[in-house]
């Protein structure tokens, strides 16, 4: 008998006991009806084959393992990101348990979300009831100063008109007539969560800087000195927001962040549950139509929100996510000239640092092969971070980049030394990039959870440092952009290849000469 | 200060009128039928179900693909499940489940696996089904040691007309009568995961059942013994601890649905002497099903704690003959001693503490025993997705007075909690945190919190340590707010 009240064993030893392995072994051989372990294992080692990767690359329909999600999970995001905002997503209900649930899985922190929760009978009649009755519930019970609403597949699909309920949903009393309702129509099957940041974004800004769905004359711009940033899609968002503000703090300048929902998923536990905490305010955004500029720092998190901002004569810097020295350089350079500031000595010395400490580190990840995917943004940011380790980004795969991503990506490589190899993969999944691990090996991977499956099968150590981590904790607490973030990216891909260098020099006296105690 | 019933339950019933004030008149009229004070005696628990959420409340309910796909599909093992539709659903609901399983995943197994159709606009406009066709050969040719694929359909494919069934005949003729199994659990359909549960039965019922050929595997021999798990999905490998009990006492546990599950388990379950239970919401439509058919009967059981469990494996022993018995008494003798150690190492820890659980389908009621095993008593109890033939089983498990909620909001849920301030809350990864903050213990009773089995003697084990580390954790004595904040 495996359990024993002294030493309780869970899942990772209990079905290592004999007694279960044996009902393992029972429940195959009489009851599966498998295909033999040899055919299993043919079939195993076919999957590695450049034969393999073929048939795979030749795909046209089937979408395996895919690194992207769906346009509403990025509306929540952004909806997340204003004060005392409650996210309203029109649709089906099951979307948003999902949204929640991928959220709070991430953040390892409750996400408040509600749906209109459309059935049957919305499909087939339209869902301006459940718009009508749920913005009245949500008002009633949530008492949100703004209520911003997303769609799903399914209102998109039957066509439901967000601006035409919302007003109805006004006339019929659900809300107060100048109650802030922006919205955005955000299908799941165009691009995917990025673009519905994207769109939602854009839908807050409309609502505010265009009279407020008819309630006020549209804002009137008065440009004055300050700057706006935008964050984009961010699986960091906790740290990387903290830093941001640090930075613009120690510029001394003023700088509004459009979609902050860096403290809504960091509330303390003392007692209290904040539903809502922290967020840009409906003020910073009005005010935020009269900046001189505005950085968004993910260009393809913000494609129609920057072309919006240029119609409104912003000046624009659009940014691919720049992380490590030069591209923290990138960014100070621009906030230096947009205001007129210096760059802090404070900064300029934690950039010495962050130098520093590579030139402690780099030879370890001199030529160390990269294989890595996730949002395109964030791609072209680690891609030039790792070629400013002498590192090689050897495949650069994007299931939700396009074409022009990866024109920009190829650039990049082209233009050093350590990019001649690079590889891009626009619109490719898990299961491509599973062929390229197989036929064109690299030393390690940079992914998010899902990348451990890739970890298992090809043996590539897995830098998580992409949305969604669910198998680590606290890893979003952290920033990793500006030169502290540097610091945090440095140290994860040296975390990864110490472990494995020691986890394959310590078996006693045969690998273990190389078990040094000075790395 | 313990109150005596009558009192607790005028206290829950002015609970709940008091937290009906915070909706519209009309709507306070519509929650107020889910939620109630059970009355001892009463043959259920007073309560509407299975009714559409209120719109805009914060309901904790998946849809019906989340039914099908994430519960009864999804961890059949040797078959592809397409999510078809856009990425979304997929995605969301990729390995989350922790549905444990044996195989080699991308080449005989893929249950940890997201296969999509990835829908774009130009498919919604013209139709998926052509494109659904390629995805099949595309299936066929990259994992071709799969033993059937499904087709697990996301909202628009009912809304834009896609034909899957006549996809899935024309694809499973040009294969030679390969297993392809359209499901039209579009996330719009009913009102919770529950129709999706139903859904997916059907679709085995239809396209598995009526579709196999009795002969198809000669070499299987038929015992007296055998039986096939039911709704047991094994999440962290609940099915097996559980299947160890009955082959311990006995029985050849032929097929299990659908946890670590394959498509011949499936096909050679009409042959069993009896068909054992476990979730009985989201699977007591094949069970009828194979009752009425094939004559087998079934019988639900209860593997959640040594009280639950004696019991089922006697009732489960009682179909057979002698043998069988006396291997059931043999086998709750044996696990006695282990049980009985964990109880005295944990029951001082945990006895007289106050529990609330909200779940899904079943373990608002499965784990209420397993709970009181150890001392600890249910205040409060509700689910996602019952219906009134469950809230009629939760008699059986909760006390006069316990405090009752169906369909409970996000609001609800909260104002219930801070008020009854009970000392451990079960739900899920969506309530979790909320209560954490509040600096109330917490375990998630859809996945285990990445622990388990829970069921079975083994499972007891890790249940009873695991509501103590919640609960004993000394990170509540730093929750209620900073020491300074407490002088005066």
């Amino acid at each position: 008998m495996p359990q024993n009240a002294d030493k309780i064993i869970d899942h990772e030893l209990l079905f290592r006991e004999p007694e279960y392995q044996k009902l393992f072994a029972d429940k195959k051989s009489n009851f599966e009806y498998k295909h033999a372990d040899v055919r299993i294992e043919e079939i195993r080692n076919w999957t590695k084959t450049p034969e393999y990767r073929e048939k795979n690359f030749a795909r046209e329909a089937l979408t395996v393992n895919p690194a992207k999600a769906c346009q509403p999970l990025g509306a929540v995001f952004v909806a997340n990101g204003f004060a005392k905002t409650l996210p309203f997503v029109h649709g089906s209900q099951g979307c948003v348990a999902y949204y929640r649930s991928h959220f709070s899985r991430h953040f390892k922190e409750p996400t408040s979300c509600v749906s209109s929760s459309m059935t049957e009978d919305a499909a087939v009649f339209g869902g301006l009831t459940n718009m009508v009755d749920g913005l009245a519930n949500s008002f009633n019970l949530y008492k949100p100063d703004m209520i911003a609403v997303s769609t799903t597949c399914m209102a998109e699909v039957i066509g439901d008109d967000l601006n035409a309920f919302i007003k109805t949903a006004k006339e019929k009393g659900s809300i107060p007539a100048d109650f802030d309702v922006p919205f955005a129509h955000t299908p799941a099957f165009v691009g995917s969560h990025v673009t519905g940041y994207d769109n939602a974004l854009l839908g807050v800004l409309q609502h505010f800087w265009e009279g407020k769905a008819g309630v006020t004359a549209p804002l009137e711009r008065v440009p004055d000195e300050s700057i706006n940033f935008i964050g984009g899609f961010d699986g960091f968002v906790v740290g990387n927001l903290k830093e941001i503000k640090r930075i613009f703090a120690l510029f001394g300048v003023e700088a509004t962040i459009l979609c902050d929902p860096s403290e809504v998923w960091n509330t303390p536990t003392d007692g209290e549950f904040r539903m809502f905490s922290g967020g840009t305010t409906k003020a910073e955004v009005e005010r935020a139509l009269h900046a001189k500029a505005t950085i968004v720092f993910q260009e393809f998190s913000s494609e129609k929100t920057a072309k919006y901002l240029r119609e409104k004569g912003h000046e624009v810097v659009v940014l691919n996510a720049p992380v490590g020295v030069g591209g923290t350089d990138e960014l100070l350079m621009a906030i230096s000239r947009l205001t007129g500031k210096p760059v802090p000595a404070e900064l300029e010395l934690e950039r010495g640092q962050l130098v520093d400490a590579i030139a402690d580190s780099q030879a370890h990840l001199h030529g160390k092969k990269y294989a890595l995917y996730g949002d395109p943004d964030q791609l072209i940011g680690y891609t030039k971070f790792l070629l400013e380790l002498g590192a090689e980004p050897t495949h650069v795969l994007s299931t939700n980049g396009n074409e022009d991503w990866a024109e920009k990506v190829r650039a990049v490589l082209a233009a050093s030394p350590y990019g001649q190899d690079g590889k891009v993969y626009p619109k490719r999944d898990l299961w491509h990039l599973r062929s390229l691990l197989f036929t064109e090996p690299v030393d390690f991977l940079i992914g998010n959870t899902y990348g451990k499956y890739l970890e298992r099968d090809a043996g590539t150590p897995l830098v998580r440092l992409v949305f969604p981590i669910f198998d680590r904790h606290h890893y979003h607490r952290y920033p990793t952009w500006g030169y502290e973030g540097g610091m945090r990216l440095l140290t994860m891909l040296l975390d990864e290849y110490f472990e494995k260098l020691d986890a394959n020099t310590n078996i006693p006296g045969k690998t273990d000469i190389s078990f040094d105690i000075i790395r | 200060m313990s109150m005596t019933v009558e009192e607790r339950k005028a206290a829950n019933k002015a609970l709940i009128d008091e937290v009906l004030k915070a909706y519209p008149d009309k709507m306070a009229k519509k929650r107020a039928k889910h939620l109630n004070a059970y009355e001892e005696g009463r043959p259920d628990c007073g309560v509407k179900s299975n009714i559409k959420s209120l719109p805009g409340v914060m309901t904790i309910r998946g849809c019906a693909y989340a039914g099908s796909k994430g519960v009864v599909w999804g961890p059949i093992k040797d078959m592809v499940h397409i999510s078809h539709g856009p990425v979304g659903c997929g995605q969301y609901s990729w390995a989350s489940r922790r549905n444990y399983y044996i195989g080699i995943t991308g080449v005989d197994s893929f249950g940890t696996m997201q296969f999509t159709s990835d829908f774009q606009e130009k498919d919604i406009v013209f139709g998926g089904d052509k494109k659904l066709e390629k995805i099949i050969d595309e299936i066929e040719q990259l994992f071709p040691l799969n033993k059937g694929i499904s087709i697990q359909s996301e909202c628009p494919i009912g809304l834009i007309g896609d034909d899957i069934e006549a996809v899935s005949k024309k694809k499973s003729k040009e294969m030679g009568g390969k297993t392809i199994i359209p499901v039209r659990c579009e996330g719009f359909r009913g009102v919770s995961q529950s129709l999706g549960h139903h859904i997916a039965n059907d679709a085995i019922r239809d396209w598995v059942f009526d579709k196999t050929d009795p002969a198809k595997y000669p070499e299987f021999v038929s015992t007296p013994y055998d039986v096939a798990i039911i709704g047991d999905y094994n999440i962290g490998g609940d099915a097996w601890s559980s299947r160890i009990l009955l082959e311990e006492i006995g029985l050849r546990v032929i097929a299990q649905w659908s946890g670590d599950g394959t498509i011949a388990e499936l096909e050679n379950t009409p042959k069993a002497k009896l068909n054992v239970l476990h979730c009985y919401r989201s699977m007591n439509y094949i069970s009828r099903h194979m009752e009425e058919k094939y004559g087998i009967p079934w019988v639900e059981y209860n593997f959640f704690g040594p009280t639950q469990i004696e019991k089922s494996l006697r009732e489960i022993a009682s179909h057979f003959d002698d043998t069988i018995k006396a291997n059931a008494e043999r086998v709750i003798a044996k696990y006695r001693p282990m049980v009985d150690a964990v109880i005295a190492k944990y029951k001082p820890r945990l006895d007289g503490k106050k529990v609330m659980l909200y779940v899904g389908g079943l373990r608002p009621r499965h784990v209420i025993g397993a709970y009181e095993d150890l001392g600890m008593e249910i205040c409060g109890t509700g689910y996602e997705f019952a219906h009134n033939d469950d809230y009629q089983r939760t008699t059986h498990y909760i006390k006069d007075g316990t405090l009752i909620y169906d369909d409970v909001t996000g609001y609800e849920f909260e104002k219930f909690v801070e008020r009854v301030q009970p000392d451990l809350i079960g739900s899920g990864i969506k309530e979790k945190y909320v209560f954490q903050k509040m600096g109330l213990p917490f375990r998630q009773m859809h996945s285990w919190d990445y622990s388990g089995p829970y069921h079975g003697y083994d499972g007891f084990a890790i249940f009873a340590r695991d509501m103590d580390i919640a609960i004993s954790s000394p990170v509540w004595g730093l929750a209620k707010g900073a020491p300074w904040k407490k002088a005066a």
